[in-house]
């Protein structure tokens, strides 16, 4: 499915510093019933989120007004476990573009830059740098660009440069996804076939 | 020449080109689906106006949300029931094999592709399911994937990824008494951390590896994920050619002595350099259980949790949440907690030699009053087993519940859940917050441990009970 070109994202910022956060807490199994790819959102960290009986639990990041924005920057480990798509379709649903931590687990990754929603690591240092500016100022703004690979605090300009191949960096940038790619090698992909 | 680690022999004759500065394109040979991460794979192929390009390289099963009671009835759940009929569904108009529920071969789909012989050294497997390293046992390259690349394994046979840095973890030296399998990988978690293989594919090697049989071994691989791997594997052998040996799928007359004689060369080859290596002693492991909310959390049982000692920062804050969330307090002892569930099941260890284990050790014992006990077999195939072996018996005069084939209560997707604030002694491979249903408590630990538990009610070193 394509996606959102993805350029330049300036933003505000969902902190979230829980470490080994899995996708179980991200999306609990049993809203993986669905046969299409919609709604998820709403079951965005279902159970940290909401108690029992379904009312808001007040202490959770995602229920405090002042935190908002399209980057999540989260703990280290983020992403664990389970290997759910749903778990990024439901931080895409939820308005999440890019996912900002030290530590990704790889399923994860790999699902997140398939639907387009970016994850970029920073150093454990970079991201005590931004929970700090974030948790003192939620108004504070970063900015993502992907040419550049580089993420900037806006506030005071700190900035570090991140990692992606230059393959998924053009699929971004364009929105394209790796089925448009491998539909065009087909023949090459049938040759190769033949002996396995 | 070149020396050559067995994951690269795999994984290079298996890249159909390389991106420049990008992913390979990697060509898979076996493709196994189920019904909760195919529907949307097929939806978008359906959209695309893209066909499955090699039908018969799929292979599906519905196992993660269906009910492990009344399976010959309709699913009660509105939603459960229709994935499972999309799945049918889409099975037909694409015309891939399927293990329907109440056929001969139904199962978790990691325990019925080994189980028909479906599973070889040498291929490249995946799965939209984390737990597809649990085919590494083979001597395979095996890992789950996520819906689009379920996608494009559907439509071109591919997927693209860059390939995973590469780590040898060597047991040598014999386990002792009350030790198995799924000890050695709660320990191995325990000791490099559920971040510590993050990136890398993982090969088990050495003399304790060795000695294992192939349901031991697919526990091991099963767990790779646990630890962050992409995938685990181990070089087949003897073991591995006894266990495929007749099975539905497997070569059959000169195409067997020709499959086994291509599957010897399914090794390491020495001075081969891997980017990390650990060497762990066989005797060092001893029964083992996790304490907290990722498998990365595990304790030998006669160990104290952890003390916050060290720790500081977001690492002792996430530590003490997860301590919370358990019930439990830092530095206290783990044995004697009371508990209130066992269950045994999962593509971890609900093969057939884990539920002879069990039953092996509870016969004429009886389950602690206050333990509900659910048994729970991985496939159709394990379940007649455990019943014409005796097993089944043994295990209800001992107030076990045997339940249908699935996963059950491993991930709760079905009605199978640990109610909440309650405690589960389980086999299966994951402790996470509320997997076993919202509010659950959940350890980790082998059949035997586990068998232990539900015999004293507590949580108890196997040793010291029978
Ligand atoms: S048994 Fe558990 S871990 Fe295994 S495939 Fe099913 S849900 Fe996944």
């Amino acid at each position: 499915m394509a996606y959102d070109k993805f350029n330049i994202l300036k933003s505000t910022v969902v902190p979230l510093p829980t470490e080994n956060v899995d996708t179980d807490q991200i999306i609990p199994a049993r809203f993986l019933k669905a046969t299409e790819r919609e709604g998820f959102g709403d079951n965005l960290f279902r159970d940290w989120r909401y108690d029992v009986e379904g009312n808001p639990k007040k202490d959770f990041v995602l229920n405090d007004p002042t935190f908002s924005g399209k980057i999540l920057l989260a703990g280290k480990n983020f992403g664990s476990g389970s290997s759910r798509e749903h778990a990024v379709w439901a931080l895409y649903d939820y308005g999440f573009r890019c996912v900002v931590s030290s530590f990704f687990a790889d399923i994860f990754k790999n699902n997140c830059l398939n639907i387009g929603v970016l994850p970029v690591t920073v150093s454990a240092e970079f991201a005590d740098v931004l929970f700090e500016a974030v948790e003192n100022d939620p108004s504070t703004e970063v900015e993502v660009d992907i040419e550049k690979q580089t993420i900037t605090l806006v506030s005071t300009g700190a900035s570090e440069s991140f990692d992606i191949n230059v393959y998924k960096k053009e699929n971004m940038k364009n929105g394209f996804d790796d089925i448009d790619y491998l539909l065009n090698i087909k023949d090459e992909i049938t040759e190769f076939a033949v002996n396995r | 020449m070149e020396k050559k680690t067995l994951f690269d022999k795999i994984w290079d004759a298996h890249v159909v080109r390389s991106v420049p500065h990008g992913p390979d394109v990697f060509f898979i040979d076996k493709h196994f689906i189920h019904e909760v991460t195919s529907p949307v794979a097929f939806l978008n192929l359906e959209k695309r106006g893209v066909g499955v390009l090699y039908p018969e390289r799929t292979v599906a099963t519905p196992d993660h949300n269906v009910p492990t009671i009344d399976q010959d009835k309709t699913i009660k759940d509105k939603l459960s029931r229709m994935q499972v009929e999309r799945l049918r569904e889409n099975c037909e108009r694409h015309n891939i094999e399927l293990h329907d529920l109440g056929s001969a071969h139904h199962g978790i789909v990691h325990v019925i592709g080994p189980e028909l012989g479906i599973t070889q050294p040498g291929m490249t497997i995946v799965c939209g399911d984390s737990h597809t390293s649990t085919h590494g046992a083979f001597g395979a390259i095996a890992f789950g994937i996520g819906t689009s690349e379920v996608e494009m394994v559907f439509a071109t046979q591919c997927i693209m990824q860059v390939k995973a840095k590469k780590m040898r973890i060597t047991v040598d030296g014999e386990l002792g008494k009350g030790v198995s399998s799924k000890d050695i990988i709660l320990y191995i978690i325990a000791k490099i951390s559920a971040a510590g293989a993050t990136g890398y594919f993982v090969e088990y090697a050495g003399s304790a590896i060795r000695a294992l049989s192939m349901e031991a071994r697919m526990t091991i691989c099963n767990m790779s994920i646990e630890m962050g791997a992409r995938g685990g594997l181990i070089a087949p052998d003897e073991t591995t050619f006894n266990y495929l040996k007749g099975k539905r799928y497997s070569p059959k007359g000169e195409e067997w002595e020709k499959a086994v004689a291509e599957w010897r060369n399914l090794q390491t080859d020495e001075g081969a350099v891997f980017d990390k290596e650990y060497q762990f002693d066989a005797a060092d492991i001893e029964p083992m259980i996790t304490y907290g909310t990722n498998p990365g959390m595990g304790i030998k049982v006669k160990e104290n949790i952890p003390s916050t000692d060290g720790m500081e920062g977001s690492n002792k804050k996430s530590y003490l949440k997860s301590l919370d969330y358990m019930g439990f307090a830092p530095g206290e002892p783990i044995k004697g907690k009371k508990v209130d569930y066992v269950f045994v099941g999962s593509c971890t260890n609900g093969r057939i030699e884990d539920i002879r284990e069990v039953a092996n050790f509870v016969k004429g014992k009886k389950k602690a009053d206050n333990i509900t006990a659910w048994i729970v077999p991985g496939s159709r195939e394990v379940e007649k087993l455990a019943h014409e072996e005796g097993l089944v018996q043994i295990l209800e005069e001992a107030g076990f519940k045997l339940r249908q084939p699935g996963c059950s209560a491993c991930l709760a997707m079905n009605d199978d859940k640990i109610p909440s604030g309650m405690y589960a002694v389980s086999t299966s491979n994951r402790n996470f917050e509320g997997r076993q249903g919202p509010g659950a408590r959940t350890l980790l630990a082998s059949p035997l441990t586990v068998a232990a538990v539900a015999v004293t009610g507590e949580i108890s070193d196997p040793r010291e009970v029978f």
